[in-house]
């Protein structure tokens, strides 16, 4: 005796938070059972495997059939076939359109394009995610950067309309596509150590605070014009002094370090270019700092000064220029300087 | 021209994409009634068109309108080659003939078509205006209401019920015309499912007709179903019952009649009763029978019968000459017409006097094509010749009037198998008089209400009796001869008194056939039938004992037949009557007591089975109380305790009428085990395996025993189709794997369903089918709902505390103390204007859309929520209004069965869709709920090898507006005066 065929149909439509999960795992059915049984919940519910694997069989149909609108999720909201109540239309969208930690540092940066996602076979392995969940991913972040990346406005407010996300979870899309249309490099070994969150929470600032094509090669006579650089660090160093744990080697080091911190703003002007801010704020200041142990407070000190002295070199008129600059960049720079 | 109606086609939208090239598509509609068509402009390059068109007018005549579907086609347009259809809505504009119910169809539909399933969705808005009508021989019957629920619908008064309606009409099946070799499947789909929807608006428009020659404005317990009988036709057939009905317009009319179940539960927890019997037949074997071409008009002139209505009764006594003369009067009410037959299930207080058993009658019949056009033999002679023999089988019972009757068909090749049963019964004569008089509402209240444990007294006569049964006092009022068990086809009277909970009882029952042509193939159906229908009763009775209960409401047997086999399953609800004797055990007995490991294993089966019962009685909190002689004093029956069943020594016999199906007049209930088959029939008893904790089942419309609902429901179909082996296909192995299917289906959906516990499954339908050979198709559909556990351990104990009191008070007292109650109960109390009550809004989207033409038709709000049931009423809400009857049938086919996820993924896609047609109708309708909603037909069929499959599907149920309960709470604090009284009333009787 076989089953043919072995349906529920609910009027409101049945959603079962655990399997979902697992569906968006990527798990396949027999999979999916074995973890279920897995979970105690025969001995629970007193169930026998074949109800178990009926069960999952018809969420996993469910799901499958509901794909097709999640993409669209406005189109979940107004179809009429699957009557589902508002708070569960919000868990099936926002988990679907929820990442792993894991693959989103792989992706991150990188062109969304038919090769990268070549690439996902080698994604799965290295970080023990299911191909089909890195590729439902992948396709989440290519869908979104599809339909916002010519649009107008807020891209946190279009992702949010075109795909009915929570803020936190637009927020972070808003970061994928910003590093995807940016290309920034995010795979390099010395950047291993920063989270999707630290690269998130630097877009977000970018995002509000920077406009791209502003002439920030203006900024460059900071270090080019030599008496401006000195004039610079002396007055760092004079309202420093006694203030910083690693003021000797702040002193040291200050012109490495501006030209560093001014040179990344010369990079920004050229797409090409762009793609290498990460790694040149982490040699050029994180790994320098950190390699003569700055604490955070006086990188925090130090950053604070050094944005703050620009106002008192009277040669420089870029002042305004400058804050917009280095006040996202020092925000940037201490959400990056950990371990 | 006594009708326009007018149409506006407003928007679009999730529209597919027709034109690969541009991503879009040139949608333009073709709106058609009749013979008339109108069309839309092509609005250019969208998936979410904005016609906003005219509106368009079609002068009709309202027979046209009742037959006639709104045909809706969205369209491509294509400059160089033919339109392409993006797909249909069919609207039946029925709710819009009656006033009352809907003013306006408008909404968002569900484009469909045959091949596709939805595309998108078009946004319409519907109107007729109806001018008077002043033609006396008109051929429509506008204006007649429309019912399935089988009870008087919530909200209605049943002034006079008049009875029995019924009609078919007959067309060739457009799928086996010659034309279909050379059209497109999409054509010859949309040809079937129009033509289905023209004839059931005939259908039903002749039955309306019906209905007002009677002086009735509207049908109950209306059931249509179709016959498809291949070659030789399609036969649409309905049955109803027609009543004389009045809108309770005053609030205070809100209390009694629209009620939920639930609280009438609660108010009247008192009742006892029945008895049994069961008697069935099965008509001699061959009936060829010549198919006709024509549309077939069936006339029976039913007289009328007049039910007097909803007042309140004094109390009163029956004593043996009142009975003697009851049964004089409704007799003569009754005897006149031809089918004194109710498809009701549920009856206003009063009416239902005495219950006599179920009647069945079933006959097989030979599909022919037919050979002479002119042959009147027709589908109407077998039906009038089944409805003649339920009758008689009434009569038998001492009974002159049938209840909660329905009727079915199976068909296989060329055979069919047609059923009929109900429930005999005895009607309140004062109910039944004669007549049109509408002036006897005063008369009434003086009427003498039967006693409630009346429907369990035994209608025949006692020295005469139509079967052996064994009888004793009644548990009740010690005056009135019960049945120690009862069988009925109804729905628990809600003043029954009840002991414990209720369970849902199936038997299931598999036999093999030769397969056979023609004659030989009916005959070799009739002559099993009998003993499948005898071994269905037995496994009945064996369960029921089991569960230590004593009477069946909703029994429903289905016999389905196919190619090499035949299916039995009966389902119906356990109970234990407080009015009924305790059932005794089972006893088993073998045959060859000289074998010591024999007697062993005996002795262990009979403990299991003992075990079993006493588990059972914990399980359902059956705890009668002890009544013994002495307490009461009143003349006992000879104690009784064990009825005899007999295996089937009868295999000999061909006539029906010697099975012994009775169970009564022996001592013991025994099951002798003398051969392997009875060994597997007390291990199949043993296998049922009970829900699991928290868990409760029936097939009625209300779960006996629990009475406190909480507002979730779910309903829902499942769908299961098992390939069996053909190599080992014996009687006991097909048993084994159509329990196993009907247990396992069981199981999973306690499984899917668990975090609604504590919860019941309500209206439990199981239908079977044997689409091929080695295929078993079963189809559940079912109401989970959820009720308060504490509440529900309280008022179970109600009843067992009633019945301790009455059985120490005196008689007198005892007849007097329920209709106190019920008196108490039924007075009206003014409820809240229905202008406060806030409805919950179904389609804010559509008509919103409508009322402000400017909103975008995908504004931002979500769908409203649509609630569907195959109950009556909705738990924790109040039905307010009746919009009309939802009846849609729908055809889906695919060629690639592969890529829509197989059998499965393509029947589950196909019912969700079925809802969501249902859904939108009724939100179209200005609705909330489905009521009522019964899925009549799933025909599945697939050619795996062709990558293709196709299904029908037949669904009908009430469009309904509802209010919360809450929200009329809400109200009624306003008005504490006229509130408190009603509350009080209901929580005197609660406690």
């Amino acid at each position: 005796m076989t089953s043919e065929l072995d349906i529920f149909v609910g009027n409101t439509t049945l959603i079962d938070e655990d399997v979902y999960r697992l569906w968006l795992d990527g798990y396949s059915v027999t999979d999916a059972v074995a973890l279920r049984v897995r979970s105690g919940i025969l001995e629970q519910t007193g169930a026998t495997a074949a109800v178990l694997q009926s069960d999952t069989m018809d969420h996993y149909r469910t799901f499958h059939m509901l794909e097709r609108l999640l993409h669209a999720p406005p189109k979940l909201l107004h179809q009429l076939i699957f009557q589902i109540p508002p708070s569960r239309q919000a868990l099936l969208i926002e988990r679907y359109y929820a990442f792993d930690e894991a693959f989103v540092r792989e992706v991150l940066g990188k062109k969304l394009s038919k090769g990268t996602k070549k690439d996902l076979d080698d994604i799965s392995t290295k970080t023990g995610i299911t191909l089909k969940s890195c590729r439902r991913q992948f396709d989440n972040f290519k869908r979104v950067f599809k339909v916002v990346e010519e649009m107008r406005g807020s891209l946190v407010d279009n992702i949010q309309q075109h795909f009915l996300l929570s803020d936190r979870l637009a927020r972070d899309y808003a970061a994928i596509v910003f590093f995807a249309n940016n290309r920034f490099e995010t795979g390099k070994k010395k950047l291993q150590y920063l989270s999707f969150g630290d690269f998130a929470f630097c877009a977000e600032l970018m995002i509000q605070n920077w406009t791209l094509g502003a002439d920030l090669k203006e900024l460059k006579v900071l270090v080019a014009d030599k008496d401006l650089l000195d004039l610079h660090k002396s007055l760092v160093c004079t309202a420093l002094r006694g203030k910083l744990g690693v003021f000797s080697e702040m002193e040291a080091n200050f012109k490495n370090l501006s030209r560093g911190l001014v040179n990344v703003a010369a990079k920004l002007t050229h797409n090409k270019d762009v793609r290498d801010l990460f790694v040149d704020l982490v040699e050029k200041f994180v790994e320098p700092c950190r390699s003569d142990h700055w604490p955070l407070s006086d990188v925090r000190f130090f950053l604070n000064q050094y944005s703050a002295s620009v106002h008192s070199l009277d040669g420089f008129r870029h002042q305004a220029l400058w804050d917009r600059y280095m006040g996202t960049l020092r925000g940037c720079l201490l959400r990056l300087y950990h371990d | 021209m006594p009708g326009k109606l007018k149409v506006k086609i407003v928007a679009g939208r999730h529209l597919p994409v027709m034109d690969r090239a541009s991503d879009l598509t040139d949608a333009f509609v073709e709106v058609k009634f009749g013979n008339t068509t109108f069309k839309t402009d092509v609005y250019l390059k969208s998936l979410n068109p904005q016609w906003n068109s005219e509106w368009f007018k079609f002068e009709v005549d309202d027979e046209d309108l009742q037959d006639e579907p709104l045909q809706i086609t969205v369209l491509d347009h294509d400059t160089y080659s033919a339109n392409d259809a993006i797909g249909k809505v069919y609207i039946d504009i029925d709710p819009l003939l009656y006033s009352e119910a809907a003013t306006v169809i408008s909404g968002w539909f569900p484009i469909y078509d045959t091949i596709h399933g939805i595309r998108g969705e078009i946004n319409v808005v519907v109107k007729v205006d109806l001018f008077n009508d002043l033609n006396r021989f008109r051929q429509s019957s506008c204006g007649v209401k429309f019912f399935c629920t089988t009870s008087i619908p919530k909200c209605y008064r049943a002034v006079i019920i008049h009875g029995f309606v019924e009609e078919l009409v007959v067309n060739e099946d457009p799928e086996y015309q010659w034309i279909d070799r050379i059209r497109t499947p999409r054509a010859s789909n949309e040809a079937r499912q129009r033509l289905i929807s023209l004839m059931s608006g005939e259908l039903q428009r002749k039955i309306g007709l019906k209905v007002l020659e009677m002086r009735g404005n509207a049908v109950v317990g209306y059931l249509q179903c179709f016959d498809l009988e291949g070659e030789s036709g399609l036969v649409v057939r309905a049955i109803g019952t027609a009543c004389t009905l009045d809108k309770l317009s005053s609030p205070a009319a809100f209390l009694p009649a629209c009620n939920s179940p639930s609280k009438e539960m609660k108010e009247s927890p008192l009742v006892h009763p029945p008895s049994h019997g069961c008697r069935s037949t099965h008509n001699s074997p061959i009936h060829t029978a010549t198919g006709s071409r024509l549309t077939q008009n069936f006339s029976v002139s039913v007289p009328t019968l007049i039910y007097t209505g909803m007042g309140s009764g004094s109390a009163g006594k029956e004593g043996g000459p009142f009975k003697a003369l009851l049964r004089q009067q409704t007799q003569s009410a009754l005897e006149q017409r031809e089918f004194p037959f109710f498809t009701l299930t549920a009856f206003p207080p009063g009416f239902l006097v005495h219950v006599g058993g179920v009647v069945s009658a079933r006959s097989v019949k030979l599909l022919d094509r037919i050979h002479n056009p002119d042959e009147p033999e027709t589908r109407d002679a077998w039906w009038a010749e089944i409805r003649q023999e339920i009758k008689s089988h009434a009569k038998a019972l001492g009974c002159h009037a049938v209840v909660g009757y329905s009727e079915s068909t199976s068909i296989c090749e060329e055979v069919c198998i047609l059923s009929a049963s109900g429930t005999a019964a005895v009607l309140n004569p004062r109910f039944l008089q004669d007549g049109t008089v509408e002036g006897c509402l005063e008369q009434r209240l003086e009427e003498n209400l039967p006693t409630r444990c009346g429907f369990c007294h035994i209608p025949y006569d006692e020295l005469n009796m139509p079967f052996p049964a064994h009888l004793t006092y009644c548990y009740n009022c010690r005056k009135q001869k019960v049945p120690d068990v009862l069988f009925t086809t109804i729905d628990l009277p809600t003043d029954a008194t009840v002991i414990g909970k209720g369970c849902l009882i199936q038997a299931r029952l598999c036999r093999l056939k030769k397969k056979a042509q023609a004659e030989a193939n009916a005959t070799a159906i009739s002559n099993l039938l009998p003993f499948m229908e005898y071994e269905v009763h037995t496994q009945l009775m064996n369960k029921l004992k089991l569960k230590g209960m004593n009477a069946l409401f909703g029994l429903r047997i289905q016999i389905t037949v196919g190619e090499n086999m035949l299916m039995g399953l009966a389902s119906a609800t356990g109970v234990y009557l407080a009015a009924l004797p305790t059932p005794g055990g089972i006893q088993i007995a073998g045959k060859t007591p000289n074998d010591g490991s024999y007697e062993q294993h005996i002795s262990h089966m009979q403990k299991k089975i003992n075990d079993t019962i006493a588990k059972n009685k914990e399980l359902y909190e059956i705890n009668p109380p002890e009544i013994s002689e002495e307490i009461i004093g009143s003349p006992i029956p000879e104690p009784r305790q064990r009825s005899r069943l007999l295996r089937s020594q009868s295999e000999s016999s061909d006539e029906v009428t010697e099975l012994d199906l009775s169970h009564g007049k022996k001592d013991a209930f025994v099951l002798e085990i003398d051969d392997t088959d009875a060994m597997e029939d007390v291990h199949s008893l043993l296998t049922d395996v009970p829900p699991p904790s928290g868990f409760y089942s029936c097939n009625t419309e209300i779960m006996p025993g629990i009475n406190n609902w909480t507002s979730e429901i779910q309903m829902f179909t499942s769908v299961r189709v098992i390939r069996l082996s053909s190599l080992n296909l014996t009687n006991q192995a097909l048993n084994k794997n159509f329990n196993d299917l009907c247990e396992n289906l069981l199981k999973s959906l306690y499984f899917k369903l668990r975090s609604m516990i504590p919860c019941c499954l309500c209206h439990v339908n199981f239908t079977v089918s044997l689409p091929e050979d080695e295929l078993i198709q079963v189809t559940v559909t079912a109401v989970a709902i959820t009720f308060d556990k504490n509440q529900a351990l309280q008022t179970t104990k109600t009843p067992v505390e009633k019945s301790l009191q009455r059985a120490s008070t005196d008689n007198e007292e005892l007849l007097q103390f329920p209709l106190e109650l019920c008196s108490d109960s039924l007075p009206s109390h003014p409820f809240p204007p229905a202008k406060a009550m806030t409805v919950e809004k179904a389609s804010p989207v559509g008509d919103g859309n409508f009322r402000n033409r400017s909103a975008p038709p995908c504004a931002n709000s979500t769908v409203g929520v649509v609630k569907m049931t195959p109950l009556s009423f909705i738990p924790g809400a109040k039905i307010t209004k009746y919009l009309g009857i939802i009846n849609m049938f729908f055809i889906r086919e695919t060629t690639s069965l592969r890529e829509e996820g197989g059998v499965s993924g393509f029947l589950h896609a196909f019912i969700a869709e079925v809802f969501a047609m249902v859904r939108a109708h009724v939100a179209a309708l200005g609705g909330n709920a489905v009521v009522s909603y019964i899925m009549k037909q799933c025909v599945f069929m697939e050619n795996p090898n062709k990558n293709q499959a196709q299904c029908l599907i037949n669904v009908s149920g009430d469009a309904v507006v509802f209010v919360r309960e809450s929200d009329l709470e809400v109200v009624s604090s306003q008005q504490p005066t006229t509130n408190c009284q009603s509350s009080c009333t209901e929580g005197e009787v609660t406690t």
